[in-house]
């Protein structure tokens, strides 16, 4: 409780000091990038460029190598705002697309995590059979699975969301096994003795002692799944020319070298990834005080 | 129930361990009579915990047998013929001290109304009522242990395993749970089987005291008390108190012999 109050008031100021520094770096690099386009369009005009024209003209191109933030902020709003979130060159539109696939990955990934694990901490077999694959599983690139997946369920006739949300899956289940695994195993040699002398089923052992002495380790790696999923998410949409989504958004945007739609769509994927992990956080904060936290840690 | 709450016949354990086999309890001949206090006292790897973790089933003896209420103590154990307190309180952060009491209770069976009564009543036990709603963290390590006490009170095994429940506390708060634990003992007639490092705490405590020894883990000495079952705390200065703990303290150096 103590310390959280007093200290909350002044974390803004490193924290803008720290955007505010990101923010004039990228400035500089947007002049410095965008500089040899400016020189040469000025070249052919024949005329010579001061300072300060220089940095107006780096930071109003239309296709510019690295868009200033104020652009990237300027498409972001016009895209995001004065559009009608249905319409197709809504961003609203096309992260909504990018994330219900993202949300369907996610709960299939959890829950494909989740019985992994049970299935590994209470059984031999499962332990010595699923985790090398679960391992082996993560050392294929997904760039080079992804295409695989959409085609292969394509031609089985399931297109859309599915596969994306497979490709999400794939990605997000391997860090909910592996925390999860680690989470059910945690309790300690003691807490278990306990539950021996009390004669407790192996399902009682499940629920009261390891379930809740893996929340902490669930609500990490589910953090790690949510971006996990997104990444997923964006890839599938990636490799089948997609019409809709934040991929497609950034692939069409690389075709036409549409920088400013590019990075708009990064953000806005940044920005439904700091939405996923913080709603995640909000839940474990709720969590964690159910289950008597003590504040502060 | 007739007979005696544990009986131990020939009993040898051997841990099979990295630098060759442990011979953890030598043929270990013991009997615990109905609502006796005993405690074993002896250096680290003498075998009394894992005499208490054979009785508990938590080990299984490599021969000779143990009986526990009459039977095994694997149906001892789902009989849930006793209550084992561990050195450390072992409650669970994310339960409330009544929650960690409840515990067991919840694991066997009982209906809530009844799990509240008897939690309220073994907080009661040992003082602690009024911090239900408390979480572990929030209590002191005295307070804690307590606590796991009355989790092992709140079902009615007639025979508490205790193995070092006070060992990591300081003096003062150890003398006061000694003092309330054989109230504890008057109180409910339970038979207690009792682990410490500790001469005084042992004399002071016990009807009986088994000195053992480690390497191979044997029972070296039992002392009866002839102390009176009302043990005032400062009977700790009596003459027949210091007689007792000079036998002990004889009996665990001819235990250990040249070694130290």
């Amino acid at each position: 409780m103590a310390g959280v109050p007093v200290t909350a008031g002044r974390d803004w100021l490193p924290v803008a000091t720290i955007v505010l520094g990101i923010v004039a770096l990228w400035y500089v690099f947007a002049v410095i990038l965008n500089a040899p386009w400016a020189y040469d369009q000025a070249g052919r005009d024949g005329v010579t460029l001061g300072p300060a024209d220089l940095v107006a003209a780096t930071l109003s191109q239309e296709r510019p190598r690295l868009p200033a933030p104020d652009q990237v902020a300027t498409e972001l709003w016009k895209s995001t705002v004065e559009v009608k979130p249905t319409s197709k060159r809504s961003l609203v539109y096309h992260a909504w697309v990018t994330l219900s696939a993202t949300l369907a990955g996610f709960a299939l990934g959890a829950a494909l995590g989740i019985g992994l694990a049970v299935a590994i901490v209470h059984d031999r077999t499962s332990d010595a059979s699923v985790m090398p694959w679960v391992i082996a599983s993560q050392t294929i690139p997904i760039l080079a699975i992804a295409p695989m997946i959409v085609v292969v369920l394509n031609s089985v006739g399931v297109s859309g969301l599915l596969p994306k949300a497979l490709i999400s899956t794939y990605l997000s289940f391997f860090p909910v096994v592996v925390g999860m695994v680690k989470g059910l195993r945690s309790p300690d040699a003691l807490l278990i003795d306990q539950m021996r002398t009390w004669n407790a089923s192996a399902g009682q052992v499940f629920r009261k002692l390891r379930w809740p002495a893996a929340t902490p380790y669930l609500f990490a790696s589910l953090k790690v799944a949510a971006a996990a999923s997104l990444v997923g998410a964006i890839v599938g949409e990636l490799p089948t020319g997609a019409q809709a989504g934040l991929g497609a958004r950034m692939l069409s945007g690389s075709y036409y070298g549409q920088t400013v739609q590019i990075w708009s769509a990064l953000f806005m994927a940044a920005i439904l990834a700091a939405m996923l992990v913080g709603l995640i956080g909000l839940a474990e904060r709720m969590a964690v005080r159910a289950m008597g936290g003590r504040p502060g840690r | 129930m007739d007979g005696p709450a544990i009986e131990a016949r020939g009993l040898n354990l051997v841990f099979e361990t990295n630098d060759g086999p442990v011979q953890a309890l030598k043929d270990v001949d013991l009997t615990i009579g109905r609502g006796e206090f005993v405690s074993f006292i002896g250096p680290s790897g003498c075998g009394k915990t894992t005499f208490l973790r054979v009785a508990a089933d938590l080990e299984t003896p490599t021969s000779g047998t143990v009986r526990v209420n009459g039977a095994s103590p694997e149906a001892a154990r789902q009989a849930r013929a006793y209550g084992y307190v561990f050195q450390a309180a072992g409650l669970f952060p994310w339960r409330t001290i009544a929650g960690n009491v409840r515990l067991p209770l919840e694991i066997m069976g009982y209906p809530r109304a009844e799990q509240d009564a008897r939690a309220a009543r073994a907080l009661g036990m040992v003082e602690l009522a009024g911090f239900e709603k408390k979480f572990p963290w929030q209590l002191s390590g005295g307070m804690q242990q307590r606590a796991s006490i009355a989790r092992a009170l709140a079902f009615d095994a007639d025979l508490l395993l205790m193995d070092e429940p006070f060992g990591a506390l300081d003096e003062i708060v150890r003398d006061k749970l000694n003092e309330q634990l054989l109230e504890l003992w008057a109180t409910t007639g339970k038979t207690i089987a009792f682990v410490t490092h500790s001469i005084p705490e042992a004399v002071y405590l016990s009807t009986r005291i088994v000195v053992m020894s480690p390497r191979p883990g044997r029972v070296t000495d039992v002392i009866e008390s002839p102390l009176p079952r009302e043990r005032p705390l400062h009977i700790r200065e009596s003459a027949e108190f210091l007689a007792i703990a000079a036998r002990v303290r004889d009996g665990l150096r001819a235990g250990i012999g040249d070694e130290v």
